[in-house]
């Protein structure tokens, strides 16, 4: 089949077709640059501050699904055959305010304004989902949204009026909902797109099989997931990233398969998406889950993307590695297994053929027995790079451990198991002295870093101190042991 | 007749309502919008739809070009050679500036003291200083192209700490000051006990959400039209004006808003009007330069870091003797406003405590960091975590409660009540406030439930703290007092509005218009408030020092009242009647029986040739400063505050939470309760924030690597308080003569972020039952808290 050259998505009502796209052009600088819908705002251009939210439709399984999206960082070729809904199309045809926009000024909710299209566009995404939210639901909708000026206040309440001005059965996207996904089923041709600007290329396969032809054909290219990391290489250090490849429509990795040998997830499948499926078969990873980045990142970043880019302090690696899960890497129609924590050899090299990708991850059920936490520590609470993350995962028989994973981000050069940690455990009784013995083992295991997150110390005492604070949740003394979200 | 004879046909155009609706209304209901009442910001419909106008949205005319910044990566180097030829082939450049294409005088030194260049000369002071500009059809291409620049250094000894360059006899960027009455040495020396110690209190990011910014359009002549995103729009035209070496008539600078400012665009945004002007005239097209927030973070100014050391000498009650203490300030590489910011923190070390015998002495030092610069409360906030630090100290030192200690050294009314700088307190309401707080929060039974959660032992510990704020309004720059105002009334009786201050968010604009909607009796919708622009009101101050409502505001009554006594004269002139029978009501006026509806009474007057047009001035009274001798009255006024903050800390992590805050501020008699609300709360988060989890890191090289949000963190809606009661005091007035009785809103409740931080101390100090007073270093994030609570648990 031909490939198609040119992509096509809605843009607010509007149908768009681009024969011009070079691989790192950002949907902000188009809307704002080339479309002059100044409503979304640039505010950081790394995905932190929420300013640019927007809201990208997409057809998941045949059903319309719209997400909150840093348009910043998500890069423009990527919407091919989706919706993107702006500031400007929230508004009734009439001028009259959404009710998200009515209760924001009834509560006062704006100061300066400029963070206020993105945190309305949040709020709205919130509605649709939920229009009744507990004040615990809108702080984590709200985790990809800074505000400097009202102190957050106003804007909660403004959150839980809403509702009161309007519901959403009645709004607009989901009023045109059937007939908006006729129009994105209408722009989905299963082609390959190959779209170009001067030397610069981006390609979204038609297919898992295709994107194992493509790079192939282009070992050199760039896989783009989610764009939450690579979307910072281009705005933040302006790199080449061209050829790109896009995961964008490929429904073959957007795929959660659960079997007797346990969970198996797309690479593609994004944080937001694989979260009922982990925390169904492993409970302490719902409030961890929830504490990576913000709302707008789960919804783009991908968990194959935070382990194939390699970082020594993503969320997900550490978990995945305790959890004993080992993921799928492909060329052609080669596959090869192995698990996560071999994947990483050191600072910035994985074990990854060129032409080679992250097929998809898998996780093994949850065992009888077995102990489980993931701890991450961070100078904020939300939406913060982690200084520390930790994850236990050990087996107590008859009083007695019989196995331990425990894996460190923010540690080493990579996410890495407490080699030494592990060995002190196995065989020792289940109680506190052997926990703090194991615990003193991380001076050998691991010589971290002193930097803008933590210091060395810092890294190492906070480490030992959630051995402690394993122990103590394990008891369920009834005591807190850590603050709740 | 012809339609230039004559105004049009009366109440076609009434703004607002119809002719018929606008007769009814007239004078039978009460005014919408007038002082005291709670109104929504002018733009609030405006920023929900995206449609409020920033500088980066207005429209670029054909041909405009984008300048980008070149910045230093030394921190402090002799720059040997500066190589563009690659920059100057990259596609889309039109050119780079350096240095040696500044017209005028390469310098934006806010105080005059030439230290301070648009684009570095023959060395480099800081990492991120601006060394030069690549001017390019669009933003990526000159972005991209700066990047290309090959610049060869030689590396000078840098010093980044400001007790390390103190130490090492490093230069001031400008002279200290002292602050001193009675004898502190004696009397230390005397006091039943004495303590010192060390406290380092970290600087902040404004994190203002809308970046630096600013679009030149060139004009005929020496003329140039600068939008930006600023706080003194009249600094910016005379630093244009400078650096372009043409008179200031020749330069318009225009601010509709900002996205935030806090001190961040006082000084920081003439560097970029500069820049911009300069390539506008240069290559006669517009320019627009806007910096990435790496940039912006790297090369602007932020709150001042210090070092703070204390001696305090106290009686067995901890009533306070003596304090002594020094103010080391990282000022950065040149003065900016390090003067009067480190000025500022010395007058605010008392906070709200009499001290019988003080010595204070400031150090603004010389560092080869970005020049430090304004941010909300100014050094203030610095000056009273000192003073709060010395009421701990004394409160462990004798086994209390540090809020006994508090009370006990509050300023008094009649006597007790003098402040280091030798003005008295004479509206000392702070103890009043502070009692009803303490009612309020239910701070005795609450202290006594943390007390015995704590005595349980458990990981999970509890802090609790209240803390008042007193804070000094007034620019300490006398000549910076005063303010001007433009009011214009149409023909159709609608209202221009234009006064010297700038918008940020802060809602003066709406508060401005309520005064002068409440002086006219006319809705505020039939006031049009413009952008602020240096050709409407001239040599005005920076929008700052919380003075925004209380300068402003006064000027537009003035400008309100004059153009109302001259409707006054006319009305008693044309209805022969005597002005006592004249009464403006709501939207009319009263003459004798007859009742006028505002836009027929102000067609009527322009037709007897009436002056609709004022000019409003004014300039606040009673203040006299003498730097040199420390002595004088630099504050119009006092505003006040208090705040109850409870925490949790998990003692494993140092992680925490704010489970609960308290607030009672006073604003005098409020022009806008809920916008002052809304100040106070967003001030409380922003300051709590400085003290948590906004933490400046610079590396031995002297770079700054939390230049974003992704690694500079401030408060989340998840960070703010669990349980937040905000309340203004609602019997307090100003007993001075300001505008409706108002208080100043925009930096003192920063402040009350304090008792955050206190509690913290509380919760730490609990793991030594709570013998020893923590020394907890700001911001306190977790790792400094886990580190302090370590440092306990080892003893």
């Amino acid at each position: 089949m031909t490939s198609r050259s040119e992509i096509r998505f809605v843009l607010n009502g509007q149908d768009i077709t681009l024969d011009q796209v070079a691989a790192d052009e950002t949907l902000l600088d188009f809307l704002r640059i080339d479309r002059r819908l100044t409503g979304t705002k640039e505010g950081c251009a790394e995905g932190d501050c929420g300013a640019c939210t927007v809201l990208v439709g997409r057809l998941q399984a045949g059903a319309l699904h719209y997400e909150p999206v840093n348009a910043c960082i998500r890069l423009l070729a990527s919407v091919d055959a989706c919706h993107v809904v702006t500031i400007e199309h929230l508004s009734g045809p009439g001028g009259q305010l959404h009710p998200v926009q009515q209760a924001m000024v009834d509560h006062h909710a704006s100061q300066c304004g400029f963070c206020t299209p993105g945190i309305v566009m949040s709020l709205y995404a919130l509605w649709m989902e939920n229009p009744a939210p507990l004040e615990i639901e809108i702080e984590t909708a709200l985790q990809g949204n800074l505000c400097r000026c009202t102190g957050y206040e106003p804007i909660l309440r403004a959150a839980q009026a809403a509702s009161d001005l309007g519901s959403p059965t009645g709004d607009a996207l989901n009023r045109e909902r059937n007939h908006m996904t006729g129009r994105l089923k209408a722009l989905c041709d299963g082609r390959r797109v190959d779209v170009r600007k001067g030397t610069s290329r981006a390609i979204l396969p038609a297919s898992v099989d295709d994107l194992a032809e493509v790079l192939l054909a282009h070992p050199e290219a760039t896989i783009v997931a989610g764009a939450t990391d690579v979307g910072l290489w281009v705005t933040k250090f302006l790199q080449e990233i061209s050829p790109v490849v896009f995961l964008n429509h490929l429904e073959g990795l957007r795929r959660i398969e659960v079997g007797p040998d346990g969970i198996k997830i797309g690479a593609g499948v994004s944080y937001t998406d694989s979260r009922a499926v982990l925390t169904a078969g492993y409970p302490h990873l719902a409030a961890f889950w929830d504490r990576i980045a913000g709302w707008q990142i789960r919804a783009m970043g991908t968990v194959g993307g935070n382990l194939a880019n390699g970082s020594p302090i993503g969320d997900t690696p550490p978990v995945l590695i305790a959890l004993g899960a080992s993921l799928t890497l492909r060329k052609g129609a080669d596959r090869r297994r192995l698990p996560v924590e071999d994947f990483f050899i050191d600072y910035g090299k994985q074990d990854l053929a060129p032409g080679e990708f992250l097929e998809s991850i898998h996780v093994p059920q949850s065992k009888k027995g077995t102990r489980h936490a993931a701890y991450k520590i961070s100078k904020r609470r939300d939406e913060d790079i982690s200084a520390v993350c930790a994850a236990f995962n050990l087996t107590v028989e008859d009083g007695t451990i019989t196995a331990a994973r425990i894996a460190f981000g923010g540690m080493a050069a990579t996410p890495k198991r407490a080699a030494h940690a592990e060995a002190a455990l196995i065989g020792q009784p289940w109680d506190e002295a052997t926990l703090m013995q194991a615990a003193a083992c991380l001076d050998d295991d691991f010589s971290p870093l002193t930097d803008w997150r933590a210091s060395a110390a810092y890294r190492l005492q906070v480490s030992k101190n959630l051995f402690r604070r394993f122990w103590l949740e394990q008891q369920g003394t009834g005591q807190p042991v850590r603050l709740s979200a | 007749m012809n339609r230039h004879d004559t105004p049009q046909a009366p109440g076609a155009t009434d703004p607002g309502s119809g002719p018929a609706r606008a007769r009814a209304a007239a004078g039978t209901r009460p005014i919408k919008g007038g002082v005291s009442k709670d109104m929504q910001h002018d733009s609030a419909i405006k920023h929900v739809t995206g449609r409020a106008t920033y500088c980066d949205d207005i429209a670029e005319p054909a041909g405009t070009l984008h300048a980008y910044l070149g910045l230093s990566t030394r921190a402090h180097a002799r720059i040997m050679e500066l190589d563009f030829s690659a920059v100057q082939r990259a596609a889309g450049v039109v050119g780079v500036l350096t240095a040696a294409d500044i017209p005028g005088v390469n310098d934006v030194s806010p105080t005059g003291r030439n230290d301070e260049p648009v684009l570095a000369e023959q060395k480099v002071e800081f990492w991120g200083q601006p060394v030069f500009a690549v001017v390019a059809e669009t933003r990526d291409a000159a972005r991209r192209a700066a990047r290309l620049a090959r610049i060869t250094y030689e590396d000078l000894p840098h010093v980044l700490e400001p007790d390390v360059a103190r130490a090492q006899g490093g230069p001031y960027v400008t002279p200290p000051l002292t602050l001193k009455r009675g004898t502190a040495e004696t009397e230390l020396l005397k006091a039943p006990h004495r303590l010192k110690g060390e406290m380092r209190v970290g600087g902040q990011d404004h994190l203002y959400l809308e970046g630096h910014i600013a679009f030149a359009l060139p004009g005929e002549d020496d003329d140039v039209t600068v939008h930006s995103s600023t706080q003194h729009p009249t600094e910016a035209q005379h630093m244009v004006a400078h650096v372009l070496g043409v008179p200031s008539n020749a330069v318009t600078v225009n601010v509709r808003r900002m996205g935030g400012g806090f001190g961040g665009k006082e000084t920081q945004m003439n560097l970029f009007c500069a820049v911009a002007a300069v390539a506008a005239k240069k290559w006669h097209r517009p320019v627009k330069i806007r910096p990435d927030r790496d940039d912006d973070m790297s090369a602007t100014g932020k709150r001042h870091d210090f070092v703070i050391d204390y001696e305090v000498g106290f009686d067995d009650a901890g009533v306070i003797c003596a304090v002594k203490a020094d103010f080391t300030a990282r000022c950065g590489f040149s003065s900016d406003l390090s003067g009067p910011v480190t000025d500022r923190a010395l007058f605010h070390a008392d906070n709200a405590y009499y001290y019988p015998n003080v010595l204070l002495n400031s150090h603004p030092m010389k560092t080869n960091t970005v020049s430090n610069t304004a941010f909300r409360g100014f050094g203030g906030p610095q000056g009273v975590m000192a003073a709060e630090r010395i009421i701990e100290e004394i409160a462990y030192a004798l086994g209390r409660d540090t809020f006994d200690i508090r009370k006990a050294n509050f300023y008094g009314t009649e006597t007790r009540n003098v402040t280091p700088y030798h003005q008295t307190v004479e509206d000392n309401i702070a103890p009043r406030i502070v009692s009803e707080l303490e009612q309020n929060a239910d701070y005795q039974s609450r202290r006594q439930a943390v007390l015995d959660w704590n005595a349980k032992g458990g990981v999970i510990r509890r802090g609790i703290a209240l803390t008042p704020v007193k804070f000094g309004i007034s620019f300490t720059a006398t000549w910076y007092n005063q303010a001007g105002a433009l009011l214009h009334i149409y023909t159709d009786g609608s209202i221009q509005l234009n006064h010297g201050g700038t918008e940020m968010g802060q809602g003066l604009n709406t508060k401005v218009a309520q005064v002068v909607a409440e002086e006219l009796q006319v809705d505020i919708d039939r006031i049009k408030i413009t952008r602020t622009t240096t050709e409407k009101v001239p040599n005005t101050s920076a929008t700052a020092a919380s003075s925004g409502s209380d300068l402003n505001g006064m000027a537009a009554q003035d400008a309100a009242l004059q153009i109302k006594e001259r409707l006054t004269d006319f009305a008693a002139e044309q209805w022969q009647t005597d002005r006592s029978n004249i009464r403006f009501i709501a939207n009319a006026v009263q003459i004798d029986e007859e009742t006028v509806p505002f836009a027929d009474f102000i067609r009527q007057a322009y037709m007897a040739r009436v002056h609709l047009s004022a000019a409003g001035f004014y300039k606040t009274p009673k203040i006299h400063w003498d730097r040199a001798t420390g002595k004088g009255r630099p504050f119009y006024y006092y505003a006040y505050g208090a705040a109850c903050s409870e925490v949790s800390v998990d003692t494993l992590t140092g992680e925490y939470r704010v489970e609960r805050t308290d607030i009672l501020h006073d604003v005098g008699r409020s022009l806008n309760p809920v916008i002052d609300k809304g100040q106070i709360e967003g001030a409380f988060v922003q300051g709590m924030g400085w003290l948590t989890t906004e933490e400046l890191w610079w590396d031995a090289q002297g770079q700054l690597r939390t230049h974003a949000p992704s690694t500079y963190k401030i408060p989340l809606a998840s960070d703010r308080p669990r349980i937040f009661n905000v309340a203004l005091v609602r019997w307090s007035e100003n007993r001075e003569n300001t505008i409706k009785r108002s208080k100043a809103v925009g930096e003192p409740p920063f402040m009350l972020g304090i008792s955050v931080f206190e509690a913290l101390s509380h919760a730490v100090a609990s793991v030594a039952e709570y013998q020893t007073c923590p020394r907890l270093d700001a911001p306190a994030t977790p790792e400094r808290v886990l580190m302090a609570i370590e440092r306990l648990r080892r003893g």
